[in-house]
């Protein structure tokens, strides 16, 4: 099979599977990065801003990408400065830009969002945003600058899955970015489910920090997204919207 | 056992004895009590009418167990709800009402449980209120810690590896003005993540003018939200005015301020009328002001230096879990923090389930963390508690035990922009 690499600015990467690191505790944060198999994990700055002897920075493995979050802003201009901290911390120049004004169901501000994306794309960060699927929105924030869109399957948390289904087909079917699913996955065959539909990849936190058996669910995760991913690639097969079709044609006994 | 609020001290004049008789008797001789002082900002609001609408309406007993089963199988909560799971009748379901919480916890928080510490800065104040340790006529060793002592505190206190501190005064504009506050605001920033409040109330530019110097969060405990309890407990004083401190955390939020905190004190009055108001009163402030980051607290009555007959009455720690639970399934998403006045078992028993926030460290007297924290003897003076706590865990093992709980402390999860 030839690479199938995800790209996202200009870095290839062999996971589609992007791991959250909060609502658990630091010390599984590695056997999850494994057993997830994950290349990118994300963080959020304002976690990270401490001078706590246990930073969450020092548990994640040096060979993982970070993806930084600005979650806590609620407008543009504070996911700049935030971003800006990240680098300045040491995160590197991904950036997941994360705006809400709504503190109940943390529903990303599209407008906001856009304008931010706009403004960390000039200074050369790696921008993905979090955003709730809007075709409209998610054109303005390919113009943005922005390296992929990251639509939400559910309300962020709720383990849900994909109710934003139709809207987040429209954007693989129309965006020429990754379109990653995050927020609301809560089972392997969600995001198997989604991956299906052409999702570049899936950002997954509380599906696995509310499981049983964390490090466990992260390699669940690990093989739906990978079956997924190679369903997609197959092309499914066709869904008759009425009666049967045997595997072996019924007339096949027919000689002449 | 009934509550012994009035404790005379000898070594007030006879003239200031006669007033506070007066007060603790006479009725007439007190301030209206919903009639704003000068000075004290109105806002356009409705949020209180909203409230107390429920509260004055609510009858805990009218509920029933069906009411509250039907509560814990319904998808979300609404008010009804609400009021169910805090009545009597849902005594009963206390542990499948703590199933339910710690799924909303654990769904919307993890494993998490932040710590902050309180550092009291000043303990005068001008107001009389009969169950406070620092209520005017209590003899009590009083202190207002100077810009430099307030840092030296806090020097200690970031040592310990605190990053949250909430500053509190006594409600002293006079000892304790803003621009005083203000400044413990600025020193604290050099020290700590986040800076949180725990003062009288102000107006919307004060509010705006201390963001400014560094506090991003405030608390106002409005006690009880039975005003006719309030006006016989809060008998002097600036404090006595109930709507303009029920206004607090809506102007704190015009301020500027991210996120405002709530509690009524359990115990004053009908707790579950007042547990219902007070998490209400965060809900509409939620739907006024939906970025604000709502917190709720659940202080008890607890003992105060020369009066160790307060206590909590009929609010026990079934009472208060069966509270902290109903919190949690009607706001899953709002902080619940958890003070050093509860037992260190409960607060090792409430974190797993309800509580997202616990102190730990904790003096409430003045000026005294060097020694509390290095044994170091204290070399000036000191101000007296504002009430006795339970839970003296330092930061260290406060956060050892959570860890063995299988949680995950946070110091900080804070930035200020």
């Amino acid at each position: 099979m030839k690479d199938d690499s995800l790209v996202i600015g200009g870095r290839s990467f062999g996971s589609r599977f992007i791991l959250g690191s909060g609502k658990y505790s630091l010390k599984l944060i590695e056997a999850a990065v494994r057993d997830a198999g994950a290349e990118i994990i994300t963080l959020a700055v304002r976690r990270a801003n401490t001078k706590e002897k246990e930073n969450i920075l020092d548990y994640i493995p040096k060979n993982v990408t970070l993806l930084p979050n600005t979650s806590g802003a609620r407008n543009a201009d504070e996911a700049v400065r935030i971003a800006r901290l990240a680098r300045e911390l040491g995160c590197g120049d991904f950036v997941k830009i994360e705006i809400m004004r709504d503190s109940k169901y943390l529903l990303p501000d599209n407008r906001e969002t856009v304008k931010a994306t706009e403004i960390l794309a000039k200074e050369g960060f790696v921008v993905l945003p979090y955003m709730y699927p809007d075709l409209n929105e998610a054109r303005a924030l390919v113009s943005a600058g922005a390296a992929a869109v990251m639509p939400l399957a559910s309300p962020i948390g709720s383990n849900k899955g994909l109710c934003t289904k139709e809207f987040i087909q429209i954007l693989i079917d129309e965006i020429d970015l990754p379109v990653i699913v995050d927020a609301g996955i809560g089972r392997p065959s969600q995001a198997c489910e989604a991956m299906e539909m052409g999702a570049a990849a899936i950002m997954a936190n509380t599906a696995l920090a509310t499981a049983g058996d964390l490090p466990l669910m992260a390699a669940a995760f690990k093989r739906a997204i990978e079956a997924g991913r190679l369903a997609y690639l197959s092309g499914l097969g066709r869904v008759l919207t009425r009666g049967a079709s045997a595997s072996d044609p019924l007339t096949g006994f027919l000689c002449d | 056992m009934e509550n012994s609020f009035f404790v005379d001290s000898a070594r007030l004049s006879p003239k200031a004895l006669e007033i506070k008789h007066r007060l603790e008797s006479d009725p007439s001789s007190r301030k209206n009590h919903m009639e704003y002082m000068e000075g004290m900002q109105r806002i356009d609001s409705d949020v209180c009418k909203n409230v107390m609408a429920h509260f004055d309406s609510y009858d805990p007993s009218a509920y029933t167990a069906a009411d509250v089963k039907a509560a814990l199988t319904r998808t979300g909560c609404g008010i009804e709800d609400f009021k169910a799971l805090l009545s009597p009748a849902a005594e009963p379901f206390l542990e499948q009402m703590a199933e339910r919480a710690r799924l909303e916890t654990s769904r919307h928080f993890g494993n998490t449980v932040y710590m902050f510490t309180p550092l009291y800065i000043a303990n005068y104040c001008e107001n009389y209120c009969v169950y406070c340790g620092f209520n005017c006529y209590n003899d009590i060793n009083r202190l207002k810690l100077s810009p430099e002592q307030i840092e030296n505190e806090m020097r200690v206190i970031a040592e310990s590896g605190m990053e949250e501190i909430l500053i509190l005064t006594g409600e002293s504009r006079s000892q304790s003005d803003v621009a005083y506050i203000g400044e413990a605001c600025r020193l604290a920033r050099k020290y700590f993540r986040l800076v949180g409040l725990e003062i009288y109330p102000v107006n919307v530019d004060e509010y705006a003018y201390l963001h400014g110097c560094g506090a991003d969060y405030v608390t106002v405990f409005q006690e009880t939200y039975d005003t006719v309890k309030y006006e016989s407990l809060h008998l002097l004083g600036h404090k006595r005015v109930w709507p303009y401190r029920f206004d607090a955390q809506e102007r704190a939020l015009m301020g500027g301020m991210r996120g405002v905190a709530f509690s009524a004190l359990l115990g004053l009055s009908d707790f579950r009328k007042d547990a219902l108001a007070t998490a209400l009163h965060a809900y509409y402030l939620q739907r006024k002001y939906p970025y604000a980051e709502m917190s709720l607290s659940c202080p008890r009555l607890r003992p105060i230096i020369n009066n160790e007959k307060i206590n909590p009455r009929d609010v026990h720690e079934r009472q208060l879990c069966q509270i902290l639970c109903a919190y949690r399934i009607f706001l899953p998403y709002v902080g619940i923090t958890v003070s050093s006045r509860e037992s260190a078992s409960f607060r090792n028993g409430i974190v797993k389930i309800a509580a997202t926030k616990v102190s730990a460290g904790v003096s409430t007297g003045i000026g005294d963390h060097e020694s509390k924290y290095t044994g170091k003897e204290a070399e000036g003076e000191h101000g007296d508690e504002q009430f006795e706590i339970s839970d003296g865990r330092s930061l260290f093992t406060m956060y050892s035990d959570i860890e063995r709980e299988g949680l995950q402390p946070v110091l900080n999860d804070y930035l200020y922009v």
